[in-house]
Formats: structure tokens, C-alpha cells, sequence
């Protein structure tokens, strides 16, 4: 049998050669093969090249390769393999996903809750899944993490735990943790004292917050956060927790650029048509403090709430409207949002809306994508909107029910003329025809 | 085309299997087999384990297929010959066939969907057995799947517009196959004894034979016949044709078509290759342009993009173990389904759909976009899986490649990215019928609420309600989701999902709008064409490692070809490398 070297190098680029070659022994005197020197096995890699294998796996192969040899299961526990956790916590009897095994999350919490530092938790839509996050959470009491998610993917069954329940756990890792930097936690019943106590521990570090839908926060409670959290550049929370107040807050000298700014414009309570507006001189502020802030807003709400928006030049670059909005909302966009980079529009009505999109494509000189779905537009129009403005368009996704074909431009020509334009192939967006 | 047959000297006894293909037009593979045999047996297996063990069957759905039958066998009949119904395995009924009728030949079209193509190789191996030769045609779909795919590099293109430009690379789909006539069947087949014997042994069975029944008159007559009379009246009505341009409300549309294909296209009472070249006929005829536009064929092509992907990707009706679609956290809520299963949404809308489907077995497909979108991602959050299966169940032209594609697509799955675009269940049936005749036909609890409220009748005050006489709470339910809400978190849900999963989303994303490797793919030669693109490199496989930012590499050499000149915009000649 021929003598030779195998290379192990597909995929582990750190190995140094003489550890990766395995020497095929001869057969020995009785034809065994099995006899190797102790000291070339697998199961005496040092520990730092079995790590750095070890990173290359899933969780689930790591852990059946930690039940091989006692040094494996050494290195299944290193630290430097737990610094990240996604809890998966999913009720077999209502998810499509699994769950992350029970006695794992125990291990995790006996030896490795200094570790962690990164960790998220993915809940479905059952109570007690939410319940059980807020458990390992209360437990997570050496730790330092620094990024903390808390995720629903169906409902949001954080809002179903007892509301105590929920604060105190969150205010253990708050406490703990001291150098917290990124927290997501949209969709929970977190309230103002839980976000003094995130506050009072972690103002230096925290980065970025998102808690969009947290109906028990109010204004002043968001305010502590920036009032206090300098180094804050990413936030993310309703229209109703914003103020004046908030912007200037968020512009003052000690605070850092901020660079994301999201808000979802929802109605708090059922019917509501008031929204408080929010000064000019605030968001000019803002824009004054960091000129290149993403302002993103989300429209969930009816037609006729769009009034008290856009009156005045507002400095919103990304703009989604999840359902219908009106005609003269998309005017009063053109006239004040200059920044203005982004717009989808998920529904309008039935007359067209050249004038307002000529507008657009005139105003807001910085915009590179829109979107467009279930309006009407006419072909004469969409085509001088393209004139104006298709040179700096990356992406331009129109429903093909959109255009409505005119005497100069039927749906044949339209994407000739569009494409030639945009200096590009372009076809509107097709839905299938089943 | 796969022939083992055996030299034309030697003419060949065959069985002619139909399975779909329930037509005697643009059938090549009956047409091989006649050319090449002293006799030529027409013969359907009717396997019921089996066809049910492929979809789900509603009643009306197989009222549809044994009208199909009566109608080929009367077709046959006219030319001197008959169709053969056999009920039972297909094994266990073609070995005694064989032996009972000599037979020598085998002939059944190639099949694409998994389960038709075991079926397809358990022929093969059977015929091997017997010693058969077999002759297979591609004639389900206008190319052969496994060309577009080669064309492709070895991966299905996986975006419609990737799909169209290797199509356009490919070249036209070959015409349909020569007429059949009744000097084709030139010995009749033997009679197997009497009449009524004959009859009775291997006729179509009734529906009430099987166990079954429908009430519902037939709106959809099943069989070739019917399909080729609405394949022109269906180019007659659709003045759009004409003028090629698109009507904007389609409240007629709704209805029960009489000019619409779909079912007949699934069965395969029509060919789509027969439609295709229609189409273009006409179109040529009255512009004296070379092809349609896409939109016009869109039927046509559609279907073939969601055969060509579900040929080549694993678990395609399934979203676990389907690499290209997200793996999605969706609600079990078997309360919520059953509502929108029966029309109890409290949305006149969705439910007035979805009345119709049951009733009917078809839908418009605004409709059936209308519906996928609330059970899905819109509204309830629930598994388009089950949503697949509800329509597999009701529409007569329930298809594997094409259902499954579809509620992918509409569930923001697979294909489809504008998920911000969520279908309002009020507003959405309103533009498309304004004064609700569609809802008041099939809801008709809901026929006198004024056209001010029917699409969201929880808003009428009580008078009105009352004088309507329909009570929302009590004669018709009230909306069993606030759409705001729902749609509000469901966008959250999908965003979390698609940022988690963004190789996957990216699979079959087009580099939206920048199609300037479709302008460039066009210089390049053929076997550039897959390489070029970093998304088709690593698509169907696991996704990971796909460079994002790798998309634009073609376009980056050839930044001279970045000038758009009409010329690009021709489709390209035929290449003869891919041929």
C-alpha cells in the first residue's frame, strides 16, 4: 500500500502543515492498520486548532463532537464559543421550528451565563415560551452581554407575561450586564422605570434601542434614554413616543451623530385621529446635529389620519405606507421632504397621481428608489416622472396594474420609452397569472 | 424525445398511456406511436390511490377529468379507434394488457412533477421487464424543462426576468405536432366482445361509480373539445388583444369565465404549445411584429417558470428543506384556517372568493392573489402550505408546480420581495368592482347592503344593517382580524425574517431593476451566461457564501456595453451551442 500524505486544508485555513498531515501507517506484521502514535491522533489536536474546527460547525454537530473525547468536550465548553446564543424556545405543538433543547439551556446557564455576550431569544406565538425567555433571562446574572434580542415570530407573546414578570427579568440583565450596547425589544411590555434602571447602568454603552410597540412606555421615559445615553445612534419607537423634547435631546453636544432613526406612525388607540405634531425647529435640529441621519417612518393608518404630517418641511428619508394613502398626503410629500430617498407606496385610489409624482421627481432630488402598488398613474405622466429623475434611480418597482395607458403611450411602449430613460432593460413588476 | 423502438420495419403493437395530455392535437408522443405501429391501444389507467396520492381531489375536480375522458374517447371514436379505461394499479393493469393484446410499445409523455416521474420510471422498468420498447415526447410544457435548465449552467433560473432572458436564448418552442386523422388508426382496434361487455369493462366510469357526487352545474366542461372552442373565443374576447392594452377594473373578469384556459391547460386537454403559437400567429397577423409582448404570453411563460424551477428543486411543495424558501415561524391556528377555508373571514371580500372557489373550482387570479395574501402574510399568518393544499383540493386546474409557486410567491416566500405591498382586504376588491356585484352574487346574505359599506359591512350603523337585513355578528360574521394590526406586525415579522435570511431571499431576487447584466449577458457566449451571475452560481444549494455584492460582476467588465441601443433590445438568434 502506497505511503501517503493527506493534507487536511479544505477548509481550516489557520493549519500549519505539519499538524495536518496525517502519515497512512504501513500495515503492521499482523495486517493491522489501526496502529498510530498516540501523539498524531485526532483526539490530541491541541485545544486552539479543535476550536478554531469547532467554529466551522453548527450547535448541534458541536455538541455531538463534544461527546467524543474528553478534550473535545474541554473545547465544546472554551468560552470563546459562547459568546453568541440564539434561544430558540418554540412549543412543538404550534411551531414549524425547533426548539432549543432544554437541558442545553441549562448547561448554558450553570457554565457559560459569564460568557454570553451576544445573545437573542426567538419566541412563537405561546405564552409560555415567552415565559420561559424571561426565566433563563432572571438567571443571566454574571454576565456582561452586550447585545440582547428578544424576538417574536408570530405573535407577540411577550405582551401576554405577566407584566412584573417580564420587567423584572429584563432588569436583571440591565443590572448585570453593565455594558449592554445593542437591545431590541419591540413588542414587549417594557415601561419607563425598566428603561431608568437600563439608564442607570448602561448610559455609557448603549448604541442602539429598538422598541417599537412598547404601549407601556411613555415620552418621558424615552426621553431619560436620550437624555442620558450619549453615545445612542440607532433608535427605533412609535410616533407617539416622539417629541420635541426626544430631537433635541438626541442633538445636543455630548450626544453622537445619530444615524437611524426609526418611527411606525400607528394608531394607539382605536379611531384615533389626533397626532401631536412635531416642530420644525426640532427636526432641523436634528438634521443640524447629524446631517446624515436616516429618518425612516412606517404609515400604518386610514386615509383621513395623514392631516396633521407633512405640513412642514420634515427631514424623512426612507418612507413606507403600509396602506392606502391619500392623494394629497403624496402632495404635501413632495412639497416638504426634501431628504426624502426612499418611497413605497402600497395603495392609493383611483385617479392618477402624475401631478404628485412630477412633484416628487422635481423636489426630492435625493431619490433612488420608489415604489408603487395599486395606484394609477398614466403612462404620459410615469414617463415624465422617469425623464425627470430615472438618472438617479436604482430601483423602480411599479406594479404592471399601475399604468394606465393614454393616447401617446400604450403598455407596449411604455417600457421601451421607461428603459430608454433609465439607460436600462426595464419591465414593470409582474405578478403571476394563475 | 426517448425512443428505444424498435427499426420502422417492424411495426409495434402499443399501449398509448395518457396520463395528463387528454388530447389527440399537438400530441407527439401518440403521433411517434402511431407512426411507428400496426396498432395503436389508447388506454388511461384510471389509479385512483395513486392520483389521489398525488393531490388532493375534490368531486368537481374529477367530474372535470372524466368529462375529459368521455370527450377523448369520443374524439377516438370518430376516428376509428376508442379509449381504454382501465381502473387499478397501473402496473398490475398494463402487465395484463400486454399479455392479453401482444403488445410490443409502450408511449407516455415525459412528466416533470416528482410524483408522475416515479410513475414515468416504474414504466420504464417495467417495460424493461417485458421487453417493451418505450417511446416519450416532451408535450406538458413548451420546452423541454431539462434545456432551460442546461441553458441555465445546470441550475433552474430562479427570477422570472432570469427566466425570460434564457428563454430568449433558447430560442422559439417547436411547433405543435402534426394533426391526427383516421388513416393514422388504420386497423381498428379488435372489439373485446360485445358492445355493452366492452363497455362496461372499459368505459369511463360515472361520477357516482366512484363514490362520488356533485351538485353544482358545470360550469367548466371538461374534455379537448370545449378546450379548442374557448381557445378562440378566448382570443376574441380578450379585446386587449386587439389593442394590447390592459383594462383597468375587471369586475366581469371575476366571474365564471367562459374563455378562461387554466383548467384545461393543467389536464392537458390543451396544449400550451398549440396556445403559444396561436397567440404569436395573431399577433404577428395584426402588428406584423416578431414576438408578443412578454405580458401577453405571460400565462403561458409563467407556468413554465414554476415547471422548470419545481423540476430541479428539492421538497418544492414544502417549506422545510426547501432551499429556496424562508423558513417561517407561521401560526398553527386551525380555528383561523377553517374560517378562511369556508368563508367565514367577515371580510365579504375574501370570503365571497372563496365561496366561489368552493362552488365553482375557479377563481381569477386577482382573486386567488386576493385571498393568498390574507391567509398568509397579509392577515392570519398561516403556512402557505395549508393554503396550498385548500386549493388543491377546490380548483380544477390545481397543478403541483404551479400551486406550490404561487403561494410562495404570494406569501412572500419565494420570488416575490415587495413585501411591503400587503393586498387590503377592503380596498383591493373594491377597485376592482366598485358596486360589489361580485360580492352580492356569492354572498348573498350580503346582497342588500349599499355599495357604501359591503366591502367592510362592520361599518354600516345598525339601521342600515337591520333594513339589509343582515346583521353583521349574527347573520354574517364580524372581521375576524383588524387588517391594520395584523398587517402592521406581519411586515415586521417578514422583515426580521428576510434580514435572517437573506441568502435565501436572495436566491431568487432579481438585482432589482438594474438589468444591466440582461444587456450584457447578450454579448457574452453561452457557457458565460451562469457563471456571470454570482446569485445562479450558488442558487438551489444552500445558499451560503453567495457573495452579494458579487451580482454586478459581469457588468463590471463590460462597461463599454452600458449604452442602450435599440438594437439590444431584439431577442437573440437562436444559439447553436445550446442547440
Amino acid at each position: 500500500m502506497k505511503r501517503g500524505r493527506v493534507n487536511i486544508t479544505s477548509k481550516c485555513q489557520g493549519f500549519s502543515s505539519t499538524e495536518g498531515r496525517i502519515k497512512r501507517q504501513k500495515p503492521g506484521p499482523l495486517g493491522s492498520s489501526l496502529a498510530q502514535r498516540p501523539a498524531e491522533d485526532w483526539g490530541s489536536l491541541p485545544h486552539h486548532v479543535v476550536l478554531h474546527i469547532f467554529q466551522y460547525l453548527s450547535l448541534v454537530d458541536r455538541a455531538r463532537a463534544s461527546s467524543v473525547c474528553r478534550r473535545w468536550n474541554e473545547v465544546f465548553h472554551i468560552p470563546d464559543l459562547w459568546r453568541r446564543f440564539e434561544f430558540e424556545l418554540n412549543q412543538p405543538a404550534t411551531s414549524y421550528l425547533k426548539s432549543t433543547h432544554p437541558d442545553l439551556i441549562q448547561q448554558i446557564i450553570k457554565r457559560h451565563a459569564q460568557h454570553l455576550q451576544y445573545v437573542s431569544f426567538k419566541v412563537d406565538s405561546c405564552t409560555e415560551s415567552a415565559e420561559a425567555a424571561c426565566n433563563i433571562l432572571s438567571q443571566l446574572v454574571n454576565c456582561t452581554i452586550k447585545t440582547l434580542g428578544l424576538i417574536s415570530t408570530a405573535r407577540p407573546s411577550f405582551m401576554d407575561v405577566s407584566q412584573s414578570h417580564f420587567v423584572s427579568a429584563l432588569t436583571v440583565v440591565f443590572v448585570n450586564s453593565k455594558s449592554l450596547s445593542s437591545i431590541k425589544i419591540d413588542d414587549t411590555p417594557v415601561d419607563d422605570p425598566s428603561l431608568k434602571v437600563l439608564v442607570a447602568n448602561n448610559s455609557d454603552t448603549l448604541k442602539l434601542l429598538k422598541m417599537s410597540s412598547c404601549p407601556h412606555v411613555s415620552p418621558a421615559g424615552i426621553l431619560c434614554v436620550a437624555d442620558q445615553c450619549h453615545g445612542l445612534r440607532e433608535l427605533a419607537l412609535n410616533y407617539h413616543l416622539l417629541s420635541d423634547e426626544l430631537l433635541l435631546a438626541l442633538s445636543s453636544e455630548k450626544h453622537v451623530h445619530l444615524e437611524h432613526l426609526r418611527i411606525d406612525v400607528v394608531s394607539e388607540t382605536p379611531g384615533q385621529t389626533h397626532f401631536h405634531t412635531i416642530k420644525r425647529s426640532s427636526w432641523e435640529a436634528l438634521i443640524r446635529h447629524s446631517p446624515k441621519v436616516n429618518i425612516v417612518m412606517y404609515f400604518f393608518l386610514e386615509e383621513e389620519e395623514f392631516e396633521p404630517f407633512f405640513r412642514e418641511e420634515t427631514p424623512v428619508t426612507h418612507l413606507y405606507f403600509g396602506r392606502a394613502v391619500s392623494k394629497e398626503m403624496l402632495g404635501r410629500i413632495g412639497l416638504n421632504c426634501p431628504r426624502l430617498v426612499e418611497l413605497v407606496v402600497c395603495a392609493n385610489g383611483l385617479e392618477p397621481l402624475d401631478e404628485e409624482l412630477i412633484r416628487i421627481a422635481e423636489r426630492c432630488k435625493n431619490l433612488t428608489a420608489i415604489g408603487l402598488g395599486e395606484c394609477e398613474v398614466t403612462c404620459s405622466g410615469f414617463v415624465e416622472f422617469v425623464k425627470m429623475c430615472g438618472g438617479r434611480l436604482t430601483q423602480l418597482s411599479i406594479m404592471e396594474e399601475v399604468l394606465i395607458p393614454d393616447n401617446s403611450y400604450n403598455m407596449e411602449q411604455i417600457h421601451s420609452e421607461v428603459s430608454k430613460h433609465l439607460g436600462r432593460m426595464w419591465f414593470p413588476d409582474m405578478m403571476p397569472t394563475w | 424525445m426517448s425512443s428505444h423502438a424498435g427499426s420502422a420495419a417492424m411495426p409495434h403493437r402499443t399501449i398509448h398511456l395518457f396520463n395528463k395530455g387528454l388530447r389527440l392535437h399537438d400530441n407527439p408522443t401518440l403521433v411517434a406511436a402511431l407512426e411507428s405501429s400496426a396498432v395503436v391501444y389508447p388506454v388511461f389507467v384510471l389509479d385512483r390511490a395513486f392520483m389521489e396520492g398525488s393531490a388532493r381531489m375534490g368531486a368537481l375536480r374529477w367530474r372535470f377529468i372524466l368529462q375529459s375522458l368521455e370527450d377523448l374517447h369520443s374524439s377516438l371514436r370518430k376516428l376509428g379507434s376508442r379509449l381504454y379505461v382501465l381502473q387499478g394499479s397501473h402496473e398490475a393493469v398494463l402487465r395484463r394488457l400486454v399479455a392479453q393484446w401482444g403488445v410490443t410499445q409502450l408511449s407516455f409523455d415525459a412528466e416533470v412533477e416528482p410524483h408522475y416521474r416515479r410513475l414515468d420510471e416504474e414504466l420504464r422498468a417495467l417495460a424493461r421487464e417485458l421487453g417493451l420498447g418505450v417511446l416519450s415526447c416532451v408535450a406538458h410544457t413548451l420546452y423541454d424543462v431539462n434545456r432551460i435548465i442546461k441553458a441555465n449552467g445546470g441550475q433552474p433560473p430562479l427570477t422570472y426576468k432570469k427566466f425570460l432572458q434564457v428563454l430568449s436564448i433558447l430560442g422559439e418552442p417547436e411547433m405543435p405536432a402534426r394533426e391526427i386523422t383516421e388513416a393514422d388508426f388504420r386497423c381498428p382496434c379488435p372489439a373485446e366482445g360485445g358492445e355493452e361487455e366492452e363497455e362496461e369493462q372499459c368505459g369511463v366510469p360515472s361520477l357516482s361509480a366512484l363514490g362520488l357526487e356533485v351538485q353544482q352545474e358545470v360550469l367548466w366542461p371538461g374534455g379537448e373539445s370545449h378546450a379548442l372552442r374557448r381557445l378562440e373565443k378566448h382570443f376574441e374576447s380578450q379585446g386587449w388583444v386587439a389593442n394590447f392594452s390592459k383594462p383597468r377594473t375587471v369586475p366581469n373578469s371575476l366571474l365564471p369565465s367562459t374563455t378562461g384556459l387554466s383548467p384545461y391547460l393543467s389536464l392537458g386537454c390543451l396544449s400550451i404549445r398549440t396556445f403559444y403559437h396561436r397567440l404569436s400567429t395573431i399577433y404577428a397577423q395584426s402588428k406584423n411584429h416578431s414576438l408578443p409582448p412578454v405580458s401577453l404570453q405571460g400565462q403561458a411563460l409563467w407556468r413554465e417558470f414554476f415547471y422548470t424551477v419545481a423540476s430541479a428543486t428539492p421538497n418544492f411543495t414544502r417549506m422545510a428543506g426547501n432551499p429556496i424558501c424562508l423558513q417561517i415561524d407561521w401560526c398553527q391556528d386551525p380555528q383561523a384556517l377553517k374560517r378562511w377555508r369556508t368563508a367565514q373571514t367577515g371580510f365579504p371580500w375574501i370570503d365571497a372568493i372563496m365561496t366561489q372557489l368552493r362552488q365553482e373550482g375557479w377563481i381569477h387570479h386577482l382573486a386567488r392573489h386576493a385571498v393568498a395574501c390574507f391567509l398568509t402574510r397579509g392577515d392570519l399568518w398561516i403556512s402557505w402550505e395549508e393554503g396550498m393544499k385548500v386549493f388543491e383540493e377546490y380548483l380544477l386546474d390545481a397543478d403541483y408546480s404551479i400551486n406550490a409557486g404561487n403561494w410562495m410567491w404570494l406569501s412572500a416566500s419565494a420570488f416575490f420581495h415587495q413585501y411591503t405591498r400587503i393586498f387590503c382586504p377592503v380596498r383591493f376588491g373594491r377597485r376592482t368592482d366598485p358596486d360589489g356585484h361580485y360580492l352580492r352574487k356569492y354572498l348573498p346574505v350580503l346582497r342588500n347592503i349599499p355599495c357604501k359599506y359591503i366591502y367592510e359591512p362592520w361599518t354600516a350603523p345598525m339601521e342600515v344593517q337591520l333594513q339589509a337585513g343582515c346583521v353583521i355578528g349574527k347573520d354574517y360574521p364580524l372581521p375576524m382580524v383588524n387588517h391594520l394590526e395584523a398587517s402592521r406586525r406581519n411586515l415586521v415579522l417578514m422583515k426580521e425574517v428576510r434580514s435572517e435570511q437573506e441568502n435565501t431571499a436572495e436566491l431568487t431576487r432579481d438585482v432589482a431593476d438594474d438589468p444591466m447584466e440582461v444587456g450584457v449577458k447578450r454579448e457574452l457566449p453561452e457557457d458565460c451566461v451562469a457563471q456571470g451571475d454570482g446569485t445562479e452560481c450558488n442558487g438551489g444549494g444552500g445558499g451560503v457564501g453567495v457573495a452579494t455584492g458579487n451580482k454586478r460582476c459581469s457588468s463590471q467588465e463590460d462597461s463599454r456595453t452600458c449604452s442602450w441601443t435599440p438594437d439590444a433590445m431584439r431577442l437573440q438568434e437562436i444559439s447553436s451551442e445550446v442547440m
